[in-house]
């Protein structure tokens, strides 16, 4: 089974306090640390496990610059057995649809039975994969949290639906499929790991190798972009309890007895 | 003006909430909108949603198909793109069908795709802009969507309240020869429902909630020490259960279960919209978190800025001393 998974290199939300920046125009970007996409490991783990079982390979792909290689050797270094950066400076500015429409340059080029994408990523939109899915003209399901591949070339996977509930559905391969979180357990990535793959060769695909028609991606074709960042309004906003935990902790146990949460 | 359709979404013949919510978004989009809601299923079920949903929306188009008794977006994609009009614009919920749907449909169309959406701004010619969240929450963005060639905009649950006095006296069409059979490379199979575990969250009154700020699997104890003195049980978002710490049956939030407690205790809870939605009845809720700009501090009716694993010990102890 020759698995394509589709990752992205984010600010890593655990790890940052996002904040605007002086402009405001953008967050502030210095300092930030990054890391894959969490719905892109679990995405990544999937794909190797399926592999270790059926056989084949995992290709991982990003759209992005030089900085987004990182995250490609990361996944290497998990096990995955090729890499590809799509990356040439008339992406720059891609809405979902010119992200979608490179993917699915690359995978008409390829073999791919599988293609896997995280379910979404720093920015919510989880749309990705299913544009994928539909360029490629291939099956789609998203918010999967179980694969098992059948014989005959199709799938049962299990989406996740309101409240815990699964939906299990049958695919045809080749098909396109968005992970969702906690559908396995990522493997741990040391930096001994990442060192073993510091001198794997990752290419590069632009334009002319991927053949595609630069005015259909980038920002000049992107019909959704992005104006501004602001700070969200605080609703009605929370009444911070200041003073030294002590303190902190009576009043916080006062207001909770009243309201009947001290038995 | 472009014209502005409604995906309603329904379960067993009952409405769901976004179905009056979409109203109120495409009327936000064009206040002099009389936008068309669209039902797809099958038999009495089908016939009922369309009968209720005539009461406030002036047209509803509906699409009986047996393939499509299940909502199965492949094929609901299918059915919609031989019916609809070029260039219109289409409203559906951001939910697990919304994800399912929007993108693909948007590529279908040739339209714009937006997603999340919480508030819509209004339009300028063709640019339509909106408001959705980025990094969980922390971050708000302005979106300019090009809605030249219609658009798919996937409407947060809950962002828009149904407005009073919608009332209309909605014809229905029905656009079920237009679409054909129906078959698709995916095929629903059977909804396994979820187990309900050691301890039902959705009927405790006092609920412990822990979130990615616990850590370690470890330091579940703490906040399980401190629900035993307070005499409360324990429940979670997300990020602990994909971690394994706790069973799925302890989520709090829309893949989770929906708990109405009186009092709601996020300790290290970051608040994303998926969490927040499974909190109902309006409890009051503490939050406990040591990044300031965490989203749960704007929902929250008292916040504390402290590291849990630091402050939970010494709540407990000082809880166990009071209730004494």
């Amino acid at each position: 089974m020759e698995i394509l998974v589709c990752v992205k290199r984010v600010p890593d939300t655990s790890e940052n306090e996002i904040e605007l920046n002086r402009a405001g125009n953008d967050i502030e970007r210095d300092d930030l640390v990054y890391s894959i996409n969490e719905w892109d490991n679990y995405a990544v783990e999937e794909a190797l496990q399926l592999v270790e079982k059926n056989g084949g390979s995992v290709t991982v792909a990003t759209v992005g610059g030089e900085d987004d290689e990182e995250v490609l050797r990361r996944e290497l270094a998990m096990g995955a057995n090729k890499a590809v950066l799509i990356s040439d400076e008339a992406f720059e500015g891609s809405d979902g649809a010119g992200i979608a429409s490179l993917l699915t340059a690359h995978a008409k080029k390829n073999k791919y039975d599988l293609i896997l994408t995280g379910a979404q990523a720093e920015d919510g939109a989880a749309q990705v994969g299913g544009m994928l899915a539909a360029m490629l003209d291939y099956p789609f399901a998203s918010l999967v949290d179980s694969i098992e591949v059948m014989s005959g070339g199709k799938l049962v996977v299990s989406r996740e639906v309101e409240g815990g509930n699964k939906e299990m559905n049958e695919m045809d391969l080749p098909c396109v499929l968005s992970i969702q979180t906690g559908i396995n357990e990522p493997r741990y990535v040391g930096m001994r790991g990442i060192r073993q793959v510091a001198s794997v060769e990752i290419p590069t695909l632009g334009a002319s190798a991927l053949g595609i028609d630069i005015a259909a991606v980038g920002k000049a074709a992107a019909k959704v972009q992005r104006t501004d960042y602001f700070v969200p309004a605080l609703g009605k906003g929370a009444e911070i309890l200041n003073g030294s935990r002590e303190e902190v902790i009576d009043k916080m146990i006062e207001l909770v007895k009243a309201k009947g949460g001290l038995k | 003006m472009a014209r502005i359709f409604a995906y309603i979404a329904h379960k067993d013949g009952v409405l769901d909430d976004t179905a009056a919510e979409l109203l109120t978004a495409a009327k936000a989009i064009d206040a002099a909108a009389s936008p068309t809601a669209i039902v797809t299923g099958s038999g009495a079920e089908l016939d009922a949603v369309c009968k209720t949903i005539q009461g406030s929306y002036g047209e509803v188009w509906k699409i009986a198909n047996q393939a499509l008794t299940q909502p199965n977006a492949e094929l609901i994609r299918k059915a919609l793109v031989a019916i609809l009009p070029p260039g219109c614009i289409v409203l559906l919920p951001h939910s697990h069908f919304g994800v399912d749907l929007g993108p693909g449909l948007a590529v279908k169309l040739k339209a714009a795709a937006v997603s999340d959406v919480m508030a819509i701004e209004g339009c300028a010619g063709n640019i339509l802009k909106v408001v959705r969240q980025e990094f969980g929450g922390q971050m708000s963005a302005h979106v300019a969507c090009d809605i030249s060639s219609g658009a798919v905009i996937n409407i947060r649950p809950g962002s828009f309240k149904p407005v009073a006095g919608n009332a209309a006296n909605g014809t229905v069409v029905d656009k079920s020869s237009e679409v054909g059979a129906l078959s698709a490379g995916r095929r629903y199979l059977e909804t396994i429902v979820a187990e309900s575990g050691d301890v039902d969250i959705s009927k405790e009154a006092v609920l412990i909630s822990i979130g990615r700020g616990i850590q370690e699997q470890d330091n579940v104890a703490m906040a399980q020490e401190l629900a035993d003195a307070m005499g409360a049980a324990l429940s979670c978002s997300r990020p602990v259960v994909d971690a394994k710490w706790l069973p799925k049956s302890r989520q709090v939030g829309s893949s989770g279960h929906t708990v109405k407690p009186k009092v709601y205790v996020a300790c290290g809870i970051s608040g994303s919209f998926q969490h927040l939605a499974g909190i109902k009845g309006n409890p009051f809720m503490v939050a406990i978190n040591k990044n300031p700009k965490a989203p749960i501090f704007q929902v929250a009716d008292v916040g504390i800025v402290d590291d849990v694993l630091e402050f939970l010990p010494e709540l407990t102890t000082k809880i166990r001393e009071t209730v004494k």
